[in-house]
C-alpha cells in the first residue's frame, strides 16, 4: 500500500470538480432550502478537496500548494472521474450524480479512515461523516422524484439511466492504492439499489462503461468548467479577497 | 501561560457568536515552548470546509497578541475528527439560550440513522419538524416548531 500523488489527485479532483458543479446551483435551485443544501454540500466537497490537494502538493515535493494544483493545471492533468464533470442537467440529473458519488465516497472515506497512512486516515474520518449526510439527502430526493408524479418519475429514471454508465469508472481496480476501489462496489450497490427500488425506478443494466478520467482523459465539459473556475486566478496570479 | 490559555478560550465562534471556540470543542490545546515561551495553539474544524476557520485563526492570533504573545502559532489538526459530542454543557446551554437547539448524541446505530425529536429552544415543545437538513451554516439544520410556529436552527449531530 502506497499513497501516490496520482491517487490523491484522483480523490481531490473528484471532490473539487463536484464542488464546482454543485456551486452552479447557488441562487438557481428549485427552492431556497435546496439552494442552501447544495451550497453546503459543495462546501464539504471543497473542504475535502483542499485537504487532499495540500497533501498531494507536499507529497509531490515540487512546491505546488493547493491553489497551484487547483488553478494552474490543465484539463489533461486532472484525475477526477468523468461522472463529476458531467453537466448538472435538470435537478434529477444532479441528484442522480450526487447519489452515486456519495454512495461511492462514503465507503471510500470509511475505508480510508482505517488505512495505514495517518494523514489520509484523518481526512477520511472527517469526510466520511459529511458524505453520510450527502447520501441521505440525495436518497431522499431520488425517492421523492422517482415515486412522485409521472413527469418526475420519467425524469429521475432518465437521469439514473444516463449517469449509471459513468459509475463503473469509480470502481476500476487499483490494487496498489491505500484502498482498492474495486472492493467498494458491493457497498455502493447495497446503498443505491434499495433507494432505486423504493423510488420505483429500474436499476439500469451494466453495459457501456466510459472511463479515462483517472488518467486525464475527460469529456469536453471539464474544459469549460475549469475555464470558469480558473480564470480569475490565471488572470490575476496571487489575487486575494 | 494561564493568561494565554484564557485569552484563546475566550475567542468567540465567528458564525455562532454566543459560544466560544472552547465551548464548541474546536480548541484542542494551548502550549508554551518551555525555552522561548512561544505559544502554539491547536484547533480542529467542525466541518472540513468550514469557512470560519481563517477568521478563527486570525482572532486567536489577535487575542494572543493583546495578551502579550505576538508571535503565536496556530496549528490545525484533523484527527480525531471533531464531533458535536465535544460541545460542552455550558456551550449547549448558551446555544439553547440563543434560540439554537443543541445537537443530540452524534453516535449513530446501524445504517438507518436514529431520529430523535428536537426540542424547540423557544417554547420547549417537542412537536417540531425538520424543514431542511442544511441550514444557515455548514453545522446547522433548519427546523420549525408546530406549537409556537417559530423556525429555529439546530446544530446537527455529527
Amino acid at each position: 500500500m502506497t499513497t501516490t500523488v496520482g491517487y490523491l489527485l484522483g480523490l481531490a479532483d473528484d471532490a473539487l470538480v463536484a464542488a464546482q458543479r454543485l456551486g452552479e446551483w447557488a441562487a438557481a435551485a428549485p427552492e431556497m432550502e435546496e439552494d442552501i443544501a447544495l451550497a453546503n454540500i459543495a462546501l464539504d466537497q471543497l473542504g475535502a478537496a483542499r485537504l487532499l490537494l495540500s497533501y498531494a502538493g507536499e507529497l509531490e515535493g515540487a512546491g505546488r500548494d493547493e491553489d497551484a494544483l487547483a488553478f494552474l493545471r490543465g484539463d489533461r492533468e486532472f484525475h477526477n472521474c468523468q461522472l463529476v464533470e458531467l453537466p448538472n442537467g435538470d435537478f434529477a440529473v444532479t441528484m442522480a450524480k450526487l447519489l452515486f458519488l456519495s454512495a461511492y465516497q462514503l465507503p471510500l472515506y470509511t475505508a480510508l479512515s482505517g488505512c495505514a497512512d495517518e494523514r489520509l486516515a484523518a481526512i477520511g474520518a472527517k469526510a466520511r461523516k459529511e458524505s453520510a449526510y450527502h447520501l441521505e439527502h440525495s436518497a431522499l430526493w431520488t425517492v421523492r422524484l422517482g415515486d412522485g408524479t409521472a413527469e418526475s418519475h420519467r425524469r429521475m429514471q432518465d437521469a439514473v439511466d444516463a449517469i449509471w454508465p459513468y459509475t463503473h469508472e469509480l470502481f476500476a481496480a487499483d490494487p496498489a492504492a491505500p484502498v482498492d476501489p474495486a472492493g467498494l462496489r458491493a457497498a455502493f450497490l447495497s446503498a443505491v439499489e434499495p433507494v432505486l427500488t423504493e423510488a420505483t425506478l429500474d436499476r439500469p443494466a451494466d453495459g457501456w462503461a466510459p472511463s479515462g478520467g483517472r488518467s486525464g482523459v475527460h469529456t469536453e465539459h471539464l474544459s469549460y468548467l475549469l475555464a470558469e473556475m480558473q480564470v480569475l486566478h490565471r488572470a490575476h496570479p496571487g489575487a486575494r479577497w | 501561560m494561564r493568561t494565554a490559555r484564557d485569552a484563546v478560550a475566550a475567542v468567540v465562534d465567528p458564525e455562532i457568536r454566543v459560544v466560544t471556540i472552547e465551548d464548541l470543542g474546536i480548541l484542542r490545546g494551548v502550549a508554551a515552548d518551555p525555552a522561548t515561551g512561544r505559544i502554539t495553539v491547536t484547533i480542529t474544524p467542525t466541518y472540513s470546509g468550514c469557512p470560519a476557520m481563517d477568521v478563527i485563526r486570525a482572532d486567536i492570533r489577535a487575542a494572543l497578541a493583546a495578551a502579550g504573545h505576538p508571535d503565536a502559532e496556530v496549528r490545525t489538526v484533523f484527527a480525531p475528527a471533531w464531533s458535536t459530542d465535544w460541545i460542552s454543557a455550558a456551550g449547549r446551554a448558551k446555544l439553547a439560550e440563543a434560540g439554537i437547539a443543541p445537537p443530540g448524541p452524534a453516535t449513530r446505530t446501524g445504517p438507518v440513522p436514529l431520529t430523535l425529536g428536537v426540542r424547540c429552544p423557544r417554547c420547549g415543545s417537542v412537536d417540531t419538524e425538520q424543514l431542511s437538513r442544511f441550514g444557515s451554516t455548514a453545522c446547522k439544520a433548519l427546523w420549525r416548531c408546530r406549537t409556537c410556529r417559530d423556525p429555529f436552527d439546530q446544530v446537527k449531530p455529527l
